[in-house]
């Protein structure tokens, strides 16, 4: 089950030159600078001893929220996983029919919380399916921007903690640093850090505001440098990879039939990545690789997820190059509210408001299933309509939910230190598995 | 709201409006008070019990932007029988309400518990069959920091009216350091109909719980 | 690097992101008309909206149709993306269970949906054999909506504990906020011991039962089973 796996390190530390600046101080001679780490064999020999049942949970830090681990062990190898879920159901899918469509937007925020912006127009473009609404094209690139700077944000989040799990602290900070310019770009555009709510049926809360391209042009030209200093720092580490090579391996066959998606398939060796095989908002006009890994254990989810940032800030860069001029709000009567100067002068807009508002847009009877690339992974929305001004059905298709249903297959075989390992490589959010 | 256990306990309230050296014979506890108030409330041990969004503003409240460890909050104890000060940042469903009272009768006096963000606070704008309405009916708080989520700055402002409220702590006081004992039949303090008092929608709410048309 | 994974591409062009569907019809996927044909009277109908294609099966033979078409080589379903089910508002139509099924060979996606009338047991079957990422997409149906999944190895409940008895929340008889009044749900939670949460499945295990407390040993003897 343990894939031999040999990984060249550098066995070097951080240290400062003459003039002050980092560079690295090899710790060994000329002679032997690579050295090779092997994977040790996951399952001992069997020594005939009792089990043991131990509980990780729900409250740990090293289980990313709520999540519920009951391991059972064989000395310090885990014979079987049963996770316990639900420590954080709210009830999303219910409220969800009590609310019209604008309304729900406020409660995807709060469902991926590290991915809030992308999920708000992960549901709107799905509502707009359901509603027949074509948006403009300034709406579409901006919403481009919006997604792929919150992948950015969400992984950058995966890294800091799981670099806290696996015993690096920096690039917690170093990725929150980041973050912190994220949070500044988006609170410059919907005015909130984290829950923006930021996109509505039909188009987006706002337009940017007046030199908010230069600021992501900044951050374009910056962020990558932090994360080659992450690069460095890990990616040829001897502890990091020691801690992640030959852990959780998945085959291609065993990802897809587990229903794995974004990171997690594409570290297995399935180039399934939903922006290029079912695009939309004209991702496959853009110029970016799909990174796959062919290992699938802990150590390739970790390099697939870097480059998709690399990716990222390419689909940046393009995307700020042609981001034309225009209204980002369809000219729609259904969902698209009056102008508030007219809506207190007008007598129809007023009326046209008011509707809008307190009785909602209806879209035609029908049912669509609209899915996107969230950073964990395939996030599909899935609208049952009865021409009612609230869904009859509001599904969440949640990646994480999913993936997370394959780590008793994952852990089993391992060592206990590794189960945390590999549960930070899934990559889990527990509001949107509890939802 | 409290959870002070018998009416006819003296309010802490009282006592702190009454503070300072009333006669020459109370100088010395009083500074004695002092001291400890202040080596406690500038060592405050946070355990953060992060269930949602709001754990995610509190990790950027501890990141290097916003470095809670210039409040005294450099140790984050992840363990509650090492912690001085809960964090509930997050919404408590009810299947981890009995989680959250554990966690808050294993930690020990003294012990102070902020509540972060609405959804710990009122239960936010999850009024579903799941949700706590408002953690403080299943421990004491005593500092609630709005938001949705709070930003950091909002949670430091928190934890230093913690501090503050800390500074005026007496240790001769009875009551503060009431360990209470759970009702083994109800292991409730407010009495039910409290309770769905104050969870109650507020406002003009009933397009909220109606799903038709 | 011994032994690397073959990586798994899918075929063909790439395609482009669907502008101006129409409500109702439309191209639809060629599977849908392959399955009617492999499996006579099978399909109650079919039909395109919004460019996607969703087939009535009828219940008994769900299983068969997902099978082949995750089995043949023509049709290669390989992904699960969701099970699922709808009730309507209106209490006279059927409940719905939904499959969504991805072929990223074939890029094709399509939709699967059984009709069960609400006077009727709520059972299908479980496509649990065929994909194992169905385990808790099950669950999470049978704990929302109370559809039983013949063949699933482990159907209890996945997000709610096991001592929830106000009902399956997603049903539109389920009000929004529980059926319980707030203090009696509260009670209901708190009454809850932590600790006692140990489901049967892991305290079955054999050789730990000598090592487990004295109390806990009572509590699994006594057949008190608390927690989910």
């Amino acid at each position: 089950m343990a894939t031999k796996r040999t990984i060249e390190v550098e066995l070097s530390t951080t240290g400062l030159d003459r003039e002050g600046r980092p560079q690295r101080v090899p710790l060994v001679s000329e002679g032997g600078v690579a050295v090779a780490l092997e994977a040790p064999p996951a399952l001992e020999p069997d020594l005939g001893g009792e089990h043991m049942l131990i509980n990780i949970g729900p409250q740990h830090p090293a289980t990313h929220g709520v999540l519920r681990l009951v391991l059972e062990l064989d000395g310090e190898t885990v014979v079987r996983c049963i996770p316990h879920i639900g420590y954080l159901h709210c009830g999303f899918e219910k409220i969800g029919e009590y609310r019209q469509y604008n309304q729900i937007i406020p409660w995807t925020d709060r469902e991926d919380y590290l991915n809030c912006i992308g999920n708000n127009i992960a549901f709107s473009l799905g509502a707009e399916r359901l509603f027949g609404i074509e948006i403009t094209p300034r709406c579409t690139v901006l919403r481009v921007i919006a997604m792929e700077l919150s992948r950015i944000a969400s992984h950058l989040v995966w890294m800091g903690t799981t670099g806290i799990d696996i015993g690096a602290y920096t690039p917690f900070l170093w990725s929150f640093q980041e973050r912190e310019n994220i949070y500044n770009l988006l609170e410059g555009w919907f005015g909130a850090r984290l829950t923006t709510s930021g996109s509505r049926v039909g188009g987006m809360a706002a337009d940017i505001p007046d030199k908010w391209l230069e600021g992501l042009q900044g951050f374009i030209r910056t962020f990558p440098k932090t994360l080659d200093e992450c690069d460095r720092m890990l990616t040829k580490n001897a502890i990091w990879v020691g801690r992640t090579v030959g852990l959780g391996v998945m085959s291609p066959e065993e990802a897809m039939n587990y229903g794995l998606s974004g990171p997690m398939i594409r570290a297995s060796g399935v180039a399934y990545d939903v922006r290029r095989d079912f695009p939309y908002l004209d991702y496959e006009t853009y110029d970016f690789d799909v990174p796959v890994g062919n290992a699938g254990d802990v150590y390739d989810r970790y390099l697939v997820r870097m480059e998709e940032m690399r990716q990222s800030v390419r689909i940046l860069e393009q995307a700020v190059k042609r981001l034309p001029d225009g209204p980002v709000n369809v000219d729609d009567a259904r969902v698209i509210l009056p102008p508030k100067h007219k809506a207190t002068s007008e007598m129809e807009s007023m009326i046209h408001h008011f509707k809008n508002v307190m009785e909602g847009p209806r879209p035609p009877i029908g049912e669509t299933y609209v899915a996107v690339e969230a950073p964990k992974g395939e996030k599909g929305y899935y609208f049952v309509s009865d021409g009612t001004s609230k869904p009859a059905r509001w599904r969440i298709r949640p990646p994480s939910f999913v993936n997370l249903s394959a780590i008793p297959r994952m852990v089993e075989g391992h060592l206990l230190s590794d189960v945390i390992a590999i549960n930070a490589s899934i990559d889990i959010v527990m509001g949107e598995i509890d939802r | 709201m409290g959870l002070i256990p018998s009416s006819s306990a003296p309010s802490p309230v009282k006592e702190i409006a009454n503070f300072g050296p009333i006669s020459e014979e109370g100088w010395v506890t009083t500074r004695l008070d002092f001291l400890v108030n202040w080596g406690r409330a500038n060592s405050l041990w946070p355990m953060p019990f992060g269930t949602a969004c709001c754990a995610i503003e509190f990790m950027a409240t501890a990141a290097s932007k916003f470095d809670l460890a210039r409040f005294g909050m450099e140790r984050m104890g992840f363990s509650p029988r090492q912690a001085d000060v809960l964090i509930c940042a997050g919404r408590v469903p009810f299947k981890l309400a009995p989680v959250l009272r554990r966690i808050w009768q294993q930690m020990p006096q003294p012990k102070w518990a902020i509540s972060m963000g609405a959804c710990a606070s009122t239960g936010g704008m999850f009024d579903t069959y799941a949700v706590v309405q408002g953690i403080d009916t299943i421990i004491p708080i005593d500092v609630y920091v709005p938001g949705c989520p709070p930003r950091p700055e909002a949670l430091i402002y928190g934890i230093m009216m913690l501090q503050k409220k800390i500074m005026h702590e007496q240790m001769s006081s009875k009551t503060l350091r009431n360990e209470m004992q759970p009702d083994p039949r109800s292991q409730l303090y407010i009495p039910p109909d409290r309770i769905d008092e104050l969870s109650e929608p507020f406002g003009n709410s009933v397009h909220q719980t109606r799903s038709a048309p | 690097m011994s032994a690397p994974f073959t990586i798994y591409q899918p075929a063909g062009e790439q395609p482009s992101t669907p502008k101006n569907l129409p409500h109702k019809g439309g191209a639809a996927n060629p599977s849908a008309a392959a399955i009617a044909a492999q499996f006579p009277g099978a399909v109650l109908r079919s039909h395109v909206m919004w460019g996607e294609t969703t087939v009535f099966v009828e219940q008994s033979k769900l299983h068969d149709v997902v099978q082949w078409l995750h089995d043949d080589a023509a049709q290669c379903y390989e992904y699960l993306s969701d099970v699922t089910a709808v009730e309507y508002r209106d209490a006279a139509q059927p409940m719905e269970v939904v499959w969504h099924l991805r072929s990223i060979k074939h890029r094709r996606f399509l939709r699967l949906k059984v009709q069960l009338a609400k006077t009727e047991p709520l059972e299908v079957p479980s496509v649990w054999d065929i994909y194992k990422g169905a385990d808790w997409l099950e669950r999470e149906t049978f704990d929302m909506f109370g559809i039983k999944f013949a063949g699933h190895p482990d159907l209890r409940r996945i997000l709610l504990w096991e001592s929830f008895q106000e009902g399956h929340p997603l049903r539109k008889d389920f009000p929004l906020r529980g059926r319980l009044s707030r203090a009696q749900q509260l009670t209901n939670a708190l009454s809850a011991n932590p600790e006692a949460r140990y489901s049967m499945e892991e305290l079955s295990i054999a050789d730990a039962f000598e090592e487990l407390p004295l109390d806990m040993r009572a509590r699994l003897t006594g057949d008190s089973r608390t927690g989910e």
